[in-house]
């Protein structure tokens, strides 16, 4: 599924990179703890957190992460928004907390594992 | 390769999160470019994040060193910092000694000496307290390079 469809299905707000929107979500992960992000999501991942700081974008960006969605109505720092835009991260918003926007995923097939 | 040494060696500021991650950025976009296999190269970009970030998060300043040779990938980041006291006790999944305000940002999981001895074939740390750590780490392709 593209990342259209999810902010589609979803009403996710696009808060940076909206050119990179076309891009092909293969999985999701979920978690707040930068380290285990970066050891165990895999490339074409959402990843879905609450940290709005920039440094989510290089996690993203070196993980070849799919995008980042702001859970639990989160706003990304305004250089957040800047560094995404210079990597061509999505970063998408959503007021909904962690547990329900992930069920809503899954519902829609983007799983954790194969 | 042509016979000319690759290296290159990037400065790290302590406490300066604003650029964190973007040293391994360039490592990655190296790699990429001269054409790694994708799975190596994330590999290589975790363990070299770790050790960025762990200048960034404990240090004062540091300079990454990297460096391709013939067989093997090697990177040094040499930090000046506190030092780590028990190196056993630090590679222990979950220690941390990460103040609260970096653990907030999703920092000190006490998953960083771990990862990078996931993602690297030889880890080698040198420490002394009050001084600075040496991190030495070997990465060795799937395939050998032409």
């Amino acid at each position: 599924m593209k990342l259209t469809e999810l902010i589609r299905e979803l009403a996710l707000t696009v808060r940076s990179a909206d050119k990179g929107l076309d891009r092909e979500v293969k999985g999701g992960y979920a978690s707040d703890l930068l380290s285990d992000v970066m050891a165990h999501s895999k490339e074409g991942d959402i990843w879905v957190t609450i940290q709005g700081h920039p440094n989510v974008v290089a996690v993203a960006t070196l993980r070849d992460l799919a995008g980042i969605i702001l859970a639990n109505g989160r706003q990304p720092d305004a250089e957040t928004v800047q560094r995404a835009e210079e990597e061509g991260v999505p970063i998408l918003c959503t007021p909904l907390p962690t547990y329900e926007i992930v069920g809503r995923l899954y519902r829609l097939g983007i799983h954790g594992q194969d | 390769m042509q016979g000319k040494a690759l290296e290159w060696a990037y400065e790290i500021e302590g406490k300066d999160f604003r650029n964190a991650g973007k040293v391994s950025s360039k490592v990655k976009e190296i790699l990429k470019e001269l054409g790694f296999d994708p799975a190596f190269v994330r590999g290589v970009a975790i363990a070299s994040y770790e050790a960025e970030m762990n200048v960034v998060c404990h240090a004062e300043k540091g300079t990454l060193h990297f460096a391709i040779l013939p067989e093997a990938l090697k990177i040094v980041v040499e930090d000046q910092g506190p030092g780590i006291p028990d190196i056993a006790l630090a590679m222990q999944e979950g220690y941390s000694t990460a103040p609260a305000e970096i653990r907030e940002m999703g920092f000190g999981a006490g998953m960083g000496l771990p990862n990078m001895k996931k993602n690297t074939d030889e880890l080698n740390i040198a420490s002394t307290v009050g001084k600075g750590t040496v991190v030495e780490m070997v990465i060795r392709p799937p395939l050998p390079r032409e």
